[in-house]
């Protein structure tokens, strides 16, 4: 799927900053940054992987600064950049 | 309580404070350029954070801008109890929303467990206020909108809300015969608690269910001013008891220390206890 820049989120408490861009090869190269990352990282990771899979992303580079974002908030905020990045909206015209 | 829809930490916290309603804002607080992350935040809270008992809402932008329908679509999917119209004027207005409810609800297999709270904030919607009351059986509430009815009047509030007069007696009154909540604008000076207290005092003296508020701080004034006292929540169980009783007699009439307790008198009674319940001061179990 071709995707262009996009980004969605804030660096708020709570909030989580997700930028995607185009990349070179298959695969997503996320690039997470985050107060909890040795806590969380991995689980971090895997929600921004199964959201932009479940939408057809599949090859991209994924920048996610992190604030102590839930998982809800996470997913919304990788489905609002994907949606930007895509063109593609998640809900009926 | 209102909370925006664009504030993920706001979103997740405001259930902590105890309000009755939470109402996240996809309209006024959401700039445009948010309005897709804003409705994309409010559908997954919805669907992931555990709310209790607290009663969701959430305000919709209206169907005739770009934003509304999808927003319709993103909180009936994530199960959201009650959508709030803001700028109601008509009952057309109304049934065009249930439209759009009904053909989600349809494809969830789900038809009929949303329901409809209209904000009135102009004075065509005040004059049709008992016409969107009944415009669907979805209704629930009708709440004044406060701001846009003052500019709409060519006037601005005042302490004393002598401008708000005739929308609010005529919004509790249309909602009173069709028989749903009434519920009063938002107070925005955080730092004036004593008028807050006040025009609190005033809309539950006027017949209003509850107030609207923009901060967790205003919920321990509506909650004091709400809350039935002593010794009416006493009297009003009194009448309860001896309803119950005279049903189990078979008796028509009812006397309370000798006086005939007349259908007023038991519907006043039984919304003092309800009251008494949803403040937390009596158990529905102790009754």
């Amino acid at each position: 799927m071709e995707i262009k820049n996009a980004i969605a989120g804030t660096l708020e408490s709570g909030d989580i900053l997700i930028q995607i861009a185009p990349a070179e090869n298959d695969g997503l190269a996320i690039d997470l940054d985050s107060t909890v990352a040795y806590q969380f990282g991995e689980q971090i990771k895997r929600v921004i992987t199964e959201t932009l899979t479940g939408l057809g992303v599949t090859r991209a580079q994924v920048k996610a600064t992190d604030k102590g974002a839930l998982d809800c908030t996470i997913r919304a905020r990788v489905t609002a950049a994907a949606v930007r990045a895509t063109g593609k909206d998640v809900w009926a015209d | 309580m209102f909370v925006p829809g664009n504030n993920p930490a706001m979103m997740q916290d405001a259930f902590i404070y105890g309000p009755d309603s939470i109402m996240l804002d996809l309209e006024d607080s959401v700039t445009m350029a948010e309005k897709d992350t804003a409705r994309l935040l409010v559908h997954n809270a919805l669907k992931t954070i555990d709310y209790g008992n607290t009663e969701m809402v959430v305000r919709i932008n209206p169907l005739n801008t770009p934003y509304g329908k999808k927003d319709i679509e993103a909180v009936v999917k994530a199960g959201v109890h009650v959508i709030r119209m803001p700028k109601t004027e008509t009952a057309n207005e109304v049934r065009e929303v249930e439209a759009e409810i009904e053909k989600v609800e349809k494809e969830l297999g789900c038809v009929g467990r949303t329901q409809i709270m209209a904000a009135i904030e102009s004075t065509l919607g005040v004059i049709n206020a008992y016409d969107i009351a009944i415009a669907s059986k979805r209704m629930m509430g009708i709440a004044l909108g406060a701001e846009d009815y003052s500019a709409n009047l060519k006037t601005q509030r005042s302490p004393e809300g002598i401008e708000l007069l005739l929308a609010r007696q005529t919004i509790v009154v249309a909602a009173r015969a069709a028989g749903i909540d009434a519920l009063d604008t938002v107070y925005s000076n955080l730092n004036d608690m004593e008028t807050f207290r006040k025009e609190v005092e005033l809309i539950k003296q006027l017949g209003f269910d509850g107030k609207s508020i923009i901060n967790p701080r205003q919920i321990e004034v509506v909650n004091e001013v709400f809350a039935p006292k002593e010794k009416d929540i006493q009297k009003a169980l009194t009448i309860l008891a001896a309803i119950k009783e005279a049903e189990q007699k078979g008796s028509g009439v009812i006397a309370v220390n000798g006086k005939m307790v007349d259908r007023p008198v038991v519907i006043r009674a039984q919304r003092t206890i309800d009251l008494a319940i949803a403040s937390g001061i009596i158990n529905k179990e102790d009754i």
